[in-house]
């Protein structure tokens, strides 16, 4: 391993960029799909968590990791659902029914996952990019995952789907003038809770990616609040899917800076540095957030903008 | 004046019926859950009663984890009564019992009673003080103080593992990492006749006092308006802000005073033993309760003598710990779908003056 100092700090930051955004990348697509049909999901942490561990029990039953992505999603799939037909009904609180998913979804994931801690489930392959370098370095950190790439070519296809397919307009009208929709004969609630469905798949695949690459393994101890951070990370981005990949980058980064400090030696610290995820997501919604008026780009039927 | 009675009498028998026929519901779906995993759930419904429920013992384990749901659940409440929905209990906890562990152990050998006293009032501005921020940006700022608080409360958690595994930490302690111990002179002593430590008084105190608070005085009347019509409290010229803010302060005081009682009562110094999940049980707590001070008495001991069942249901039934989290979940989401049951059953509302 050659010496490259302190300018491990920055690759391993942009290695961390590379591998931590993933799961942040995903879910905060998922949301801008659900919130832009009009609800909030606070409850994809829990989603995220189930969908860590549903992944990594089928890909230990099967011997395919991918098997494992896919029933994430579909674990997902069926939390997103709850949250949506929960949502249907009558005078409940999407921010409410969110809390309480999270918490059902954890407990659920830690029940199920007890027998999984410890066995040793095949993971995802990575796609090396870095071989022309002889830096050992950079060579890890440009080993990327195809979740990732997945999530980058997702984001653009959603990003086209918003502005140019009839379902992505139905979403966003849904989201911004119910009333508008309602007129034109769609039905709100069936909208909202297809599109929290969907935004639960995508949480789904984004925990998949936790237990099935990066750590890599399932443990109750997996996710450190990914799932709520990428709520904010979509405030952050605008409800923009091109944006959200950015703003996952820039998460990652952050939540890398600790681990790469401490590969450095600097260890004093560490959990306020483990912190910096949280506190550029609260500095963000501060410098951003207003009393007077709702955010550019925000659905108008969001009831986080009231 | 009867027939006013008369309805109140209506609406709080809805807002017992509905929540307790949802906790059922939950119950019955929890022993199908059991069922499908191949455990026999009335084994399962009476070890969590004998957990919970059955001995003296029992209720001594149950009111022991009930006082600090009710100290936390007054944390979701009273911000709830100005329309506000924070889940900072965790981190407010957390804080206020590292607090309280400082000045305890700065202040050690001083008179018990004043060390006491310091240990609450620093735990209580600690907590307020963390979640009247979060208030403070809502208000002033317009960030949404549910994500907002559950920011916060990650915040909390990694502020207090740095301190107590770096700055703070006794070096005695090697396991695990903790703070110097408040010592024993400090350490808060048990109720006379129940065997339950000082905390559960506290918690019914801080409950009675806040329901009075909030039903019973101009006060607590501006803030429920601002709760409930947010433009109208602006019209009628009402300290909008500032009101939302000391809610906000008075709910993290009591979770932060539920930091004190852990440190004082049960652990004697702050460790991560401080950051059980008591936050988040409280959430649940408080939304059973409809936000109601008052209620949260019982329900936090119906869900503390749930929790406190969990060790009981790992050893007989073999279940994971996380059993008790799932009824919890199960319970969250009946209580609220039940929402939408209100107003849905004609024998609640108030009879129309038709005679």
């Amino acid at each position: 391993m050659s010496d490259i100092g302190l300018w491990g700090v920055p690759l391993a930051v942009l290695g961390g960029a590379l591998r931590v955004s993933t799961p942040f990348l995903f879910v905060s697509l998922g949301e801008t799909i659900t919130e832009r049909s009009g609800r909030i999901n606070l409850g994809l942490e829990g989603i995220l968590v189930m969908g860590a561990m549903s992944g990594y029990a089928v890909s230990y039953w099967t011997g395919n990791a991918w098997a494992g992505v896919l029933a994430a999603g579909v674990a997902g799939l069926a939390l997103g659902l709850l949250h949506g037909l929960i949502c249907n009904l009558p005078r409940v609180n999407d921010i409410a029914v969110g809390i309480g998913i999270m918490l059902f979804g954890t407990g659920l994931a830690f029940f199920l996952g007890k027998p999984f801690i410890q066995p040793k489930a095949p993971s995802l392959p990575s796609i090396s990019f870095g071989d022309w370098s002889s830096l050992p370095q950079l060579q890890s950190a440009l080993q990327v995952n195809p979740l990732f790439l997945i999530g980058i070519a997702l984001a653009f296809f959603l990003a086209w789907a918003f502005r140019s397919t009839r379902w992505g307009l139905v979403v966003r009208m849904v989201g911004d003038n119910s009333d508008a929709a309602r007129a034109m004969g769609y039905k709100l609630n069936v909208v909202r809770t297809l599109a929290t469905a969907a935004g639960g798949f995508l949480s789904g695949i984004g925990g998949s990616f936790l237990s099935l690459y990066y750590p890599g393994s399932w443990s109750e101890g997996l996710s450190s609040g990914q799932g709520l951070m990428a709520v904010a990370l979509v405030i952050f981005a605008r409800w923009n899917p091109v944006n959200c990949f950015f703003a996952a980058l820039l998460f990652g980064g952050a939540g890398s800076l600790g681990p790469a400090l401490q590969s450095v030696g600097v260890t004093t610290g560490y959990y306020l540095f483990n912190a910096a995820p949280y506190l550029l997501t609260l500095g963000i919604m501060i410098a951003t957030c207003s009393t007077r008026h709702a955010l550019a780009g925000a659905p108008g039927e969001l009831s986080i903008n009231r | 004046m009867l027939r006013a009675s008369e309805a109140r009498l209506r609406s709080a028998a809805e807002a017992f019926v509905i929540p307790v026929a949802a906790l059922a519901a939950a119950m019955v779906l929890f022993g199908v859950f059991m069922a499908l995993i191949g455990q026999n759930p009335l084994e399962v419904y009476r070890l969590i009663w004998r957990g919970g429920f059955s001995s003296g013992f029992a209720w001594q384990n149950t009111l022991s984890r009930a006082a600090p749901l009710i100290l936390t659940a007054l944390c979701v409440a009273l911000p709830a009564q100005a329309g506000l929905m924070v889940i900072a209990g965790e981190g407010a906890l957390v804080l206020g019992g590292l607090a309280s562990a400082m000045v305890g152990y700065a202040m050690a050998g001083d008179a018990p009673l004043l060390v006491k006293l310091a240990m609450a009032v620093c735990g209580m501005l600690a907590g307020g003080l963390w979640v009247a921020f979060a208030g403070m940006l809502r208000q002033y700022r317009g960030v949404n103080e549910t994500i907002s608080s559950l920011l916060f409360t990650y915040i909390a958690i990694a502020l207090f593992n740095h301190m107590v595994e770096g700055p703070l930490r006794d070096p005695a302690s090697l396991n695990k990492p903790s703070t110097h111990p408040i010592g024993d002179a400090s350490m808060l002593g048990r109720i006379p006749g129940l065997d339950v430590h000082w905390g559960l008084a506290f918690g019914v105190l801080f409950c009675i006092a806040m329901y009075v608070l909030v039903r019973h005085t101009t006060w607590g009347f501006a803030l429920r308006i601002v709760g409930g019509n947010p433009r109208a409290a602006q019209l009628a010229g009402l300290p909008h802000s500032r009101l939302v803010v000391a809610a906000c302060f008075l709910g993290g005081a009591a979770a932060g005073l539920a930091g004190m009682v852990e440190v004082a009562a049960v652990h004697g110094t702050a460790n991560a033993s401080l950051i059980a999940g008591y936050g988040y049980t409280g959430i649940l707590v408080a939304f059973i309760a409809r936000q109601n001070p008052i209620a949260i008495i019982p329900v936090a001991i119906l869900l503390g003598g749930i929790a406190s069942s969990g060790g009981m249901l790992q050893r007989r039934l073999d279940l994971p710990d996380a059993t008790v989290q799932v009824l919890q979940g199960m319970a969250f989401l009946m209580i609220l779908a039940g929402e939408t049951m209100f107003g849905r059953f004609k024998i609640f509302q108030p009879r129309q003056a038709a005679a």
